[in-house]
């Protein structure tokens, strides 16, 4: 059912005949894909279509679960994740995640930010200084809280909170960013700073975001990936998506014809 | 549109504001026929009402415009949808052009009469030119309605007849002009009356490169022939 990709940018991700199984129940059905290397690439579809499954395989989040396996390939910078015998850490710091609900850790502000980093890197004070002041800029949070830095972060609202959590995600200095519908607990106000973020990150990171929001999709990436049922129907350029899809499943997703 | 939208309200929109576009059309059209009338009889009663109905038009577009916009900022159209929006906005401003040139002629009409030699001029010969013209719109909306690709093309075809029609005709003027040089000024207001015939046929063939371009999502403006045609095959 693939459509194959036709794009010429180069591929941080490669998604070579994957499938996966909840159990008995096969989500993932064969899909071959390429993430294009600085680049925002939406996955959409219903809901039950294998977006965020397929999120959640890039880095390895399933592997907390038994029964939850996947066959196939993941190729990140010529190595394959799957088959990868590194510390899952050391994967998950490459590939860093975001979630629906913000997740602050139950902890200050600074601290959200320095944890993470304090696994990976031995920073003295000042450079760990510099490094959470360079997430928060980075995550347009800084103006907002420099003044409470030792405030627990739970006290922020959801949209600062979702951006402390990006921040926090960025400041390990990850290459890939997954953010699973970064917006759906956010008000109109937040999601345009997500979205703007996300159009900045993209200068320095390959981001890949799951939305049930289609114009949220059309307006902050470059590529988008249809999905249905497990399949991958369509990948191309947002723009070849949102006017002109190949396959008319695509078109009556998009156009709200489904169902 | 064959298939239904999951929201039926905005099927419903889409098919109000065609269905405008189409009312628009018919209006236009007889707006058209009327000025033809008026020229073939020289009756300044029909060019009048022509002049007369044109504020309809104008309204007539502005509202539909209006609910474009209404829809575009709502429903956020995507994909198929969001061409046949711009295609209807498009064909909306074609459509109001022509009823700009149908008053054109209602206006050229009075003029040749109020010049008091009417009756030798050789506006006769502009009736095949006006025939082609009006039944080209005709076949445009029709064509537009059923988003009909195959007419379209047909469209585009027809509308070089018209300006060769058109070409003819200047040419026979000339010749006439140069036999009767008090006849030059009524000659020039029916050439600009010739002019407003030939426009409403490019203006039929703009609507019937919209068609093409919401069903196929091809842009086939200033596009050659041979093209268009594997566009829509």
């Amino acid at each position: 059912m693939n459509i194959a990709t036709p794009i010429k940018e180069h591929s941080k991700i490669s998604v070579k005949d994957l499938n996966f199984y909840y159990g008995k129940f096969h989500a993932l059905k064969g899909i071959n894909l390429e993430i294009p290397e600085k680049k925002v690439t939406a996955f959409i579809g219903p809901s039950g279509c294998g977006k965020s499954t397929l999120l959640r395989v890039f880095n390895r989040m399933f592997e907390l679960y038994p029964e939850q396996r996947a066959e196939g390939q993941i190729v990140l910078d010529g190595e394959d994740l799957l088959t990868s015998k590194k510390d899952v850490a050391l994967l998950r710091a490459k590939v860093g995640m975001v979630f629906q609900k913000p997740t602050p850790f139950p902890m200050s502000i600074y601290d959200n930010i320095a944890f993470g980093v304090k696994l990976f890197e031995n920073l003295n004070a000042t450079d760990m200084e510099e490094r959470v002041e360079w997430a928060l800029r980075k995550a347009a949070l800084w103006n907002e809280v420099k003044d409470k830095l030792n405030q627990s972060g739970s006290g922020l609202s959801g949209g600062q909170q979702q951006r402390l959590c990006i921040a926090r995600g960025i400041a390990i200095k990850p290459e890939v960013l997954l953010l699973d519908e970064p917006c759906s607990a956010l008000d109109p106000i937040s999601t345009a700073k997500i979205e703007e973020l996300i159009t900045e990150l993209k200068t320095d990171y390959t981001v890949v975001i799951v939305t049930h929001n289609m114009q949220q999709a059309a307006r902050c990436s470059d590529y988008t990936a249809y999905m249905y049922l497990g399949d991958l129907m369509e990948f191309g350029s947002t723009e070849q998506m949102f006017f002109k899809p190949s396959r008319k499943e695509t078109e009556d997703y998009i156009t709200g014809r489904f169902g | 549109m064959p298939e239904k939208h999951l929201s039926t309200q905005f099927d419903s929109e889409l098919s109000a504001v065609s269905t405008r576009v189409m009312e628009l059309g018919g209006l236009v059209e007889s707006q058209i026929r009327n000025a033809i009338y008026a020229l073939s009889q020289f009756s300044a009663e029909v060019a009048n009402q022509v002049t007369e109905a044109e504020s309809r038009v104008n309204a007539m577009e502005v509202e539909i415009d209006r609910e474009l916009s209404s829809i575009i900022g709502r429903r956020q159209p995507t994909a198929r949808d969001l061409r046949l929006l711009i295609a209807i906005s498009k064909t909306t401003a074609n459509l109001e052009r022509v009823g700009d040139e149908a008053e054109k002629i209602a206006r050229m009409v009075r003029s040749i009469i109020n010049s008091g030699a009417p009756r030798s001029l050789p506006s006769l010969e502009l009736r095949v030119a006006s025939d082609l013209a009006s039944g080209l719109l005709r076949k445009a909306l029709d064509a537009f309605a059923r988003l009909d690709t195959a007419a379209a093309v047909a469209i585009l075809k027809e509308d070089d007849l018209i300006d060769k029609e058109f070409d003819g005709f200047v040419r026979k003027l000339v010749t006439y002009m140069m036999e009767d040089p008090r006849m030059i000024s009524p000659s020039l207001d029916l050439l600009f009356l010739a002019k407003a015939i030939e426009r409403i046929g490019d203006h039929s063939k703009n609507i019937a490169e919209f068609i093409i371009y919401v069903v196929k999502g091809e842009d086939v403006r200033h596009t050659p022939m041979e093209q268009i045609e594997s566009v829509v095959k």
